[in-house]
């Protein structure tokens, strides 16, 4: 009895070794890391769907130098923390490439297990400056910053809508407060009466007190600096309370989950957002393949997840190998044609070019773009 | 001089409303404490299946055409405290009873263990997203015309009235009943009782019980005030309803009320005069001030050691 249940086991683990040394027979494996549960899971569903279509497309293409791509997926749940974990699971499975993470704050952590270990990453859609200030190497982005997106933001707020008092919320994270800061300094260098800056606690559900405190400044533009949970509940709470002002967030604030929990109160909210790449006739093709799929290519950072696998699919296939670090440098100096247009990096590992553009948003979750 | 009175006025409604809510849960720590001795740690937990049960009675329920809203509630409110009684009987039964008599930090770890379990059945149930519901009760009073108006909404009316309702008929049941008196004789010295011929296990239950129901019917009105659940929200709502129970005097029941009570003001009134990132930091340093100078809190009774 015994000696045959050892016999089975034993049988299991060889046929289960067999299949694991089988899959990963000369695919190189990329690590998508991002919040697949939590409360901005959709912004990882963003990414992981643009990544998994750029691995689809490189292999049917043939691969990366003979080589399948083999995307797998981490989940940080935009807790730092957890972040850290899955940076050291990715390095600790042998995983030397990472489009990831999602969140700024789990980001920043993340990426220094990576520049430590010699693993590639490519986010797709952090944002906050700082990320890429500390002279790491290994660490590169598909997408803009905060500093670009603030300053557009503002200008637009400055010139278009000329409000009377302004009042910038953030919800004390990297993201949202440092946003919200370069919002304010853009608004206040332009003459614009900034009458309250304030940050409230990040999974907060009450915001009634700010509320009254934001009619009694008879405050008419609120910028808020953050994710779509909270603004969701503020504006929802100030319609209910019959508190009117022009609302205005950046991209963590515009995806479909803010009109579920604002409801019509969503309509008219202004959202600084990547430009819709998807609305190009050059990715006609692509955005076809993605809705075959019953995806939606218009997220926010679905194409920039795109690019950021192609990328480093590019180098690899320039440089002829997975080593990272000469991929990282070939990273600098070529110029990729992507599906977010003709793309570069400089010597900090940011884009040399990333628009921001500003849309309205609607209620039933679509976006018309503004001037 | 109108208009900051008004402010006030506003401000003190809206402290009130979030204050009622922290004592129906808080209610549930206390009673659990004051009989057994243990922080129900998996409390908040109860509360958070307490919304999730009466979105999922009124998103049902609206999908079968049903739109006489009265009657939603009810049902809602009727199926979260039967759903949510059970999640809290069902806890005492299997994760606190058997570690009955064992060391105190014993059933301490195991409340946690549960709270973690509860939390992410919900987050494989449901979905670890958002969830949301329109808003099913709306509008309101406003009054005061020039510069600032102040309101209160129906929606805040009917957790203030349903709160103190839920409380008088708690204090009724606790004085008055026969259960109520075992509750009681329990509470003071549960050896005792046990000797005198009180069934303590089901008093222990009953504890249990009534603690969900209010955490159901808290669960419902933050639901509705809200209209946006998540998994994660009974962390937050049992993490304040405890300091609640604490400020008050954990174990006395109009503790935790005048807890709740307070902790929501001070919330209310920092968010309105200092600065909302100030909010816990406020509360939290009160809950400390409280506690140096009153260490069995603002209504809690010394306790004296059992033998």
């Amino acid at each position: 009895m015994s000696t045959h249940s050892k016999f089975l086991k034993l049988g299991a683990a060889t046929l289960l070794a067999g299949a694991a040394s089988f899959a990963t027979a000369d695919n190189i494996k990329i690590a998508l890391a991002g919040p697949v549960t939590g409360a901005v899971a959709q912004y990882g569903d963003m990414q992981m769907i643009g990544a998994k279509m750029a691995i689809e497309k490189i292999n049917e293409a043939g691969g990366v130098n003979g080589n399948i791509l083999e995307g797998v997926v981490y989940d940080d749940a935009c807790d730092p923390k957890q972040a850290v974990a899955v940076a050291n699971k990715v390095v600790n499975d042998g995983i030397s490439f990472v489009v990831g993470h999602l969140c700024s704050s789990s980001t920043q952590p993340a990426s220094d297990v990576y520049e430590d270990e010699g693993v590639l990453m490519v986010t797709a859609a952090s944002t906050s400056p700082e990320i890429t200030t500390r002279g790491h190497q290994m660490v590169f982005r598909t997408i803009g910053l905060d500093s670009h997106q603030g300053p557009v933001a503002g200008n637009y707020v400055a010139e278009k809508i000329k409000p009377m008092n302004v009042a910038v919320i953030h919800d004390k994270q990297q993201y949202g407060e440092g946003i919200a800061t370069s919002v304010k300094g853009t608004l206040e260098d332009k003459g614009i009466n900034v009458v309250m800056f304030e940050g409230i606690t990040s999974g907060d559900k009450d915001f009634s007190s700010l509320i009254a405190k934001l009619q009694k400044a008879k405050v008419d533009f609120v910028y808020y600096g953050g994710y779509h949970p909270e603004l969701g509940l503020i504006l929802r709470q100030s319609a209910e309370k019959g508190f009117k002002a022009q609302f205005m967030g950046p991209e963590g604030v515009g995806n479909n989950d803010i009109n579920a929990i604002a409801g019509e109160a969503a309509e008219g909210l202004l959202v600084t957002l990547p430009p819709s790449f998807d609305k190009n006739p050059d990715n006609a093709a692509l955005v076809k393949a993605f809705q075959d799929k019953e995806q939606d290519p218009s997220g926010a950072f679905v194409l920039t997840s795109y690019s950021a696998v192609q990328v480093m699919a590019d180098a690899m296939a320039k440089t002829g190998g997975t080593n990272t670090d000469a991929i990282q440098k070939a990273m600098r100096e070529m110029t990729f044609n992507t599906p977010t247009g003709e793309i570069a990096f400089d010597a900090k590992g940011d884009l040399t070019q990333f628009d921001f553009v500003v849309y309205q948003w609607h209620s039933d979750g679509s976006k018309t773009e503004v001037e | 001089m109108l208009e900051s009175f008004l402010y006030f006025v506003q401000q003190i409604l809206n402290g009130l409303t979030i204050g009622s809510t922290y004592a129906l849960i808080a209610i549930g720590y206390t009673m659990v404490y004051g009989i057994i001795g243990m922080i129900n740690f998996a409390h908040g937990e109860v509360y958070m299946i307490g919304t999730y049960v009466s979105f999922v009675v009124i998103a049902g329920l609206t999908m079968l055409g049903i739109e006489y809203i009265p009657l939603i509630l009810a049902a809602a409110l009727f199926i979260a405290v039967i759903v949510s009684s059970s999640f809290g009987w069902a806890i005492e039964r299997t994760a606190y009873r058997p570690l009955r008599g064992a060391n105190r930090l014993i059933p301490l770890i195991s409340a946690i263990g549960m709270s973690i379990f509860l939390q992410n059945y919900v987050v494989l149930a449901q979905g670890a997203r958002d969830v949301a519901i329109p808003p099913i009760i709306s509008g309101g009073w406003t009054f005061g015309g020039e510069g600032f108006q102040a309101s209160l909404s129906y929606m805040q009316l009917i957790i203030f009235v349903t709160t103190f309702l839920c409380m008088t008929a708690l204090t009724l049941f606790i004085s008055k009943s026969r259960l109520g008196r075992a509750c009681r004789a329990v509470a003071e010295d549960i050896k005792m009782a046990n000797l005198l011929g009180i069934n303590t296990n089901r008093v222990i239950s009953a504890t249990f019980v009534i603690g969900a129901a209010l955490a159901a019917v808290a669960g419902l009105l933050l639901g509705l005030y809200y209209g946006v659940a998540n998994p994660h929200i009974g962390f937050i709502a049992g993490l304040k309803a405890f300091t609640a129970a604490v400020l008050g005097g954990i174990g006395s029941i109009p503790g935790a009320m005048l807890g709740g009570i307070i902790l929501g003001l001070t919330e209310s009134l920092t968010a309105a005069y200092i600065s909302s990132e100030w909010k816990d930091a406020v509360s939290f340093s009160l809950l400390v001030l409280i506690l140096l100078f009153k260490p069995t809190g603002l209504l809690g009774k010394q306790e004296v050691e059992k033998v």
